[in-house]
C-alpha cells in the first residue's frame, strides 16, 4: 500500500466505516435534515434532540463512501453533548482541517479523533465527501432547511 | 491483427506517469485520449488558417470553409450517409439530441402521444424527451431491461403503438457496455411507421457504423469520444426528415435572407447550423475520422472484444468482485462493485496505483437503480489499451480490498 493511501484511508475511518455509531433512525429527534451530494450519490439523514441548546443526542443514517460514512459516525460522536456553539466551533475546525486552510500539526491534541481526516485535504475530490454530514449537522443546528446539497 | 496497442505512440496523453505510475487510462466511455494527428490539425488551423468561414472571400477564409466543410464528406463517408447535407454540426451528443427534440418533436408531438425510450439510457437521451413530453402533455414510455442489462425485446416491440411518434435508444450503453440490437429494433419501429434516432456516443470508437444500413433516421455521436476533441458532435439525418424540421436556433449562417418582415431560411445542413460554429473542432474531429478510416474499425471491433472478455475473466475470477451488466453483446464496458466497498473509495485507491477509473451513476440513474446499487466503478477501453493494463486493474483491485481487509 503506497503511504498516500494510508494517509487517506486511516484505521479510524476504516473502522468507523465498517461499524458507523450511532447509526440508527431517532424517533424523539427534534430536527432530522437530509444531505445529499447529488454528484455522487451520497445521502444522509442527520437525527439531533437538541434541548436547552445542547445536542442532547445525534445519530445518523444512509450511505456513501468510507470517507463520508466514517465523517458522519465520528461526527456524532464528537458533538453529542456539546452545545450547539461548540458543535459550530468544531463543525469550522474540520471544515479548516479537510480544506487544507488549518495545519492539523499545530493543534493535534484539540483535533483528537478528526485528525484522522488531515489526508482529506491532499485528495481534493473528496473533501465534499468528508464534509457532507458536518454541513448537514450544521444546517439541522440552524434549523434553515430540511435538505443540505453539496452542490 | 494488426497492432493496435502499437498505436499508443500516437497518443502523448498515455505515455505520462501518475502517481509515479505508469499511466493506465481506463476512463474512454467518458472521454478518449487525442492522438498527436488530430492535436497537430487543429494546431494548424490556428496557426495557419484561422478565419470565419462562408463568408470572406479572403484567402484565410476560403481555406478554413474548404477544411470545415471537407469534414463533412469525410464523416458522410465514415457513417456512409447518402448526402453530405445530412451532417450537421452540433457540439455533442446531447446537444444532437436536443436539437432533434425540439425540432422534430416539437412539431410532430401532441397531446396524448408517446415517445419511446429504453431503461438503459444516458440521461441526455431521457431529459430532453421529458421535457418535450412535459411542454407537449405526451407521455415517455420505457422499454425495461432484464436482469443482464439487455432491452427485453418483446415488451420493446409492444410500446411501439398508434401513439408513438419517435424512439430513441442508445446504439451501446455507457453504463454497462450492452450493444442494442438496434438493427432490428429500428425496423419494428419502421413497420409501424415510427421513426428511429439513435444515440452513437459509445459506438462510434468501437465498432463499424453504417447509418444507411441500420435505417436510422437520426443518429447522434460526440467527437470526443472517438479520438476527436470536445465541444464538436454531428448529427445525421435523413434529409426528408431534416427538411420537414424547423430551425433550432436562429443566427447568422441559417439564413438566405433577413427583413424585420420576414426571414428565409437556409439549405440543409446550414439550417441547423447557425452561428460562427466549432470550426477548429471540426477540423479535430476530421482528423480524428481520418485515424480512424486508416484502421480495419472490424479489426479494432474484435482487438477490444478480447480485451473485454479477457477484463471479464480476470476481474469476474477475482473474489468479491461483482460485475453489473452481463449481457452476451457488450463492448467497450466492463461495471463493476466490490463487496460492499462504495466506488469512489475504489477510484481513489485505483488513482493511487495510475489507474483511471469512472465511478458514481454515469449519469445513467434509473440503470443503477434498476440493479439496486447507488453507483458503479466502470473501466472503459479503447484501441490502445493492452491485456497488460487489465492484468493492472486487477492488481489494483487487490490493493483496494487490502485497504479494506
Amino acid at each position: 500500500m503506497t503511504t498516500d493511501v494510508r494517509s487517506l484511508y486511516q484505521e479510524i475511518i476504516l473502522d468507523h466505516n465498517k461499524s458507523p455509531r450511532n447509526f440508527r433512525i431517532m424517533e424523539d429527534a427534534t430536527r432530522v435534515v437530509d444531505g445529499y451530494n447529488p454528484l455522487c450519490g451520497d445521502h444522509y439523514t442527520v437525527y439531533l434532540k437538541i434541548k436547552d441548546e445542547k445536542i442532547e443526542d445525534i445519530s445518523f443514517t444512509g450511505s456513501g463512501c468510507a470517507i463520508s460514512k466514517a465523517s458522519a459516525s465520528v461526527m456524532s460522536t464528537m458533538t453529542k453533548g456539546k452545545t450547539k456553539a461548540e458543535a459550530i466551533v468544531l463543525f469550522t475546525t474540520f471544515h479548516d482541517l479537510v480544506t487544507g486552510i488549518a495545519d492539523p500539526a499545530d493543534r493535534m491534541e484539540e483535533l483528537g479523533r478528526l485528525a484522522a481526516f488531515a489526508g482529506v485535504s491532499e485528495f481534493p475530490a473528496r473533501v465534499k465527501c468528508a464534509s457532507l454530514a458536518w454541513h448537514t449537522m450544521k444546517g439541522a443546528l440552524e434549523s434553515k432547511t430540511t435538505s443540505v446539497s453539496t452542490e | 491483427m494488426p497492432d493496435l496497442p502499437g498505436l499508443r505512440r500516437d497518443f502523448p496523453a498515455l505515455g505520462q506517469s501518475v502517481k509515479g505510475k505508469p499511466l493506465v487510462y481506463l476512463d474512454n466511455a467518458a472521454t478518449t485520449q487525442k492522438p498527436i494527428q488530430v492535436i497537430e490539425a487543429m494546431s494548424r488551423y490556428y496557426r495557419m488558417d484561422n478565419a470565419n468561414i462562408h463568408r470572406g472571400v479572403h484567402e484565410l477564409s476560403e481555406r478554413a470553409t474548404a477544411a470545415y466543410e471537407s469534414v463533412r464528406e469525410k464523416v458522410k463517408r465514415f457513417i456512409n450517409a447518402a448526402e453530405t447535407k445530412e451532417v450537421v454540426f452540433v457540439r455533442g451528443t446531447t446537444e444532437g439530441i436536443n436539437l432533434v427534440a425540439q425540432t422534430f418533436g416539437r412539431s410532430k408531438v401532441r397531446q396524448g402521444d408517446e415517445v419511446l425510450i429504453s431503461g438503459l439510457e444516458h440521461h441526455s437521451n431521457i431529459v430532453p424527451w421529458q421535457m418535450l413530453c412535459g411542454e407537449k402533455g405526451a407521455s415517455l414510455k420505457v422499454a425495461p431491461i432484464n436482469d443482464a442489462g439487455e432491452i427485453i425485446q418483446d415488451e420493446f416491440e409492444k410500446l411501439l403503438t398508434k401513439r408513438t411518434r419517435i424512439v430513441a435508444v442508445g446504439h451501446v450503453s455507457n453504463a454497462l457496455g450492452t450493444v442494442n440490437p438496434i438493427k432490428a429494433m429500428i425496423a419494428a419501429a419502421h413497420s409501424r411507421g415510427i421513426p428511429v434516432l439513435i444515440d452513437g456516443a459509445q459506438a462510434m470508437a468501437h465498432m463499424r457504423v453504417d447509418v444507411r444500413d441500420l435505417e436510422a433516421d437520426f443518429y447522434v455521436f460526440s467527437g470526443h469520444k472517438m479520438f476527436g476533441p470536445t465541444g464538436i458532435g454531428v448529427l445525421y439525418g435523413k434529409e426528408s426528415f431534416l427538411n420537414e424540421m424547423p430551425p433550432y436556433q436562429g443566427g447568422g449562417d441559417m439564413i438566405k435572407s433577413v427583413s424585420f418582415e420576414k426571414t428565409i431560411y437556409n439549405d440543409l445542413p446550414y439550417k441547423f447550423e447557425a452561428g460562427t460554429p466549432n470550426i477548429a473542432g471540426t477540423i479535430g474531429l476530421g482528423a480524428a475520422v481520418d485515424y480512424l478510416s486508416h484502421l480495419d474499425i472490424d479489426a479494432v471491433e474484435d482487438y477490444e472484444r478480447e480485451l473485454l472478455n479477457h477484463a471479464t475473466d480476470v476481474l469476474g475470477s477475482i473474489d468479491g468482485v461483482r460485475l453489473i451488466g452481463t449481457a452476451r453483446e457488450k463492448l467497450g464496458v466492463l461495471s463493476f462493485l466490490i463487496k460492499d466497498i462504495h466506488p469512489h473509495d475504489i477510484g481513489t485507491i485505483l488513482n493511487e496505483e495510475g489507474i483511471a477509473v469512472r465511478t458514481g451513476h454515469h449519469c445513467a440513474q434509473p440503470v443503477m437503480e434498476r440493479f439496486g446499487v447507488p453507483a458503479t466503478a466502470r473501466a472503459s477501453f479503447a484501441l490502445y489499451n493492452t491485456m497488460e493494463e487489465v492484468d493492472s486493474l486487477a492488481r489494483g483491485i487487490r490493493r483496494v480490498q487490502e485497504v479494506f481487509s
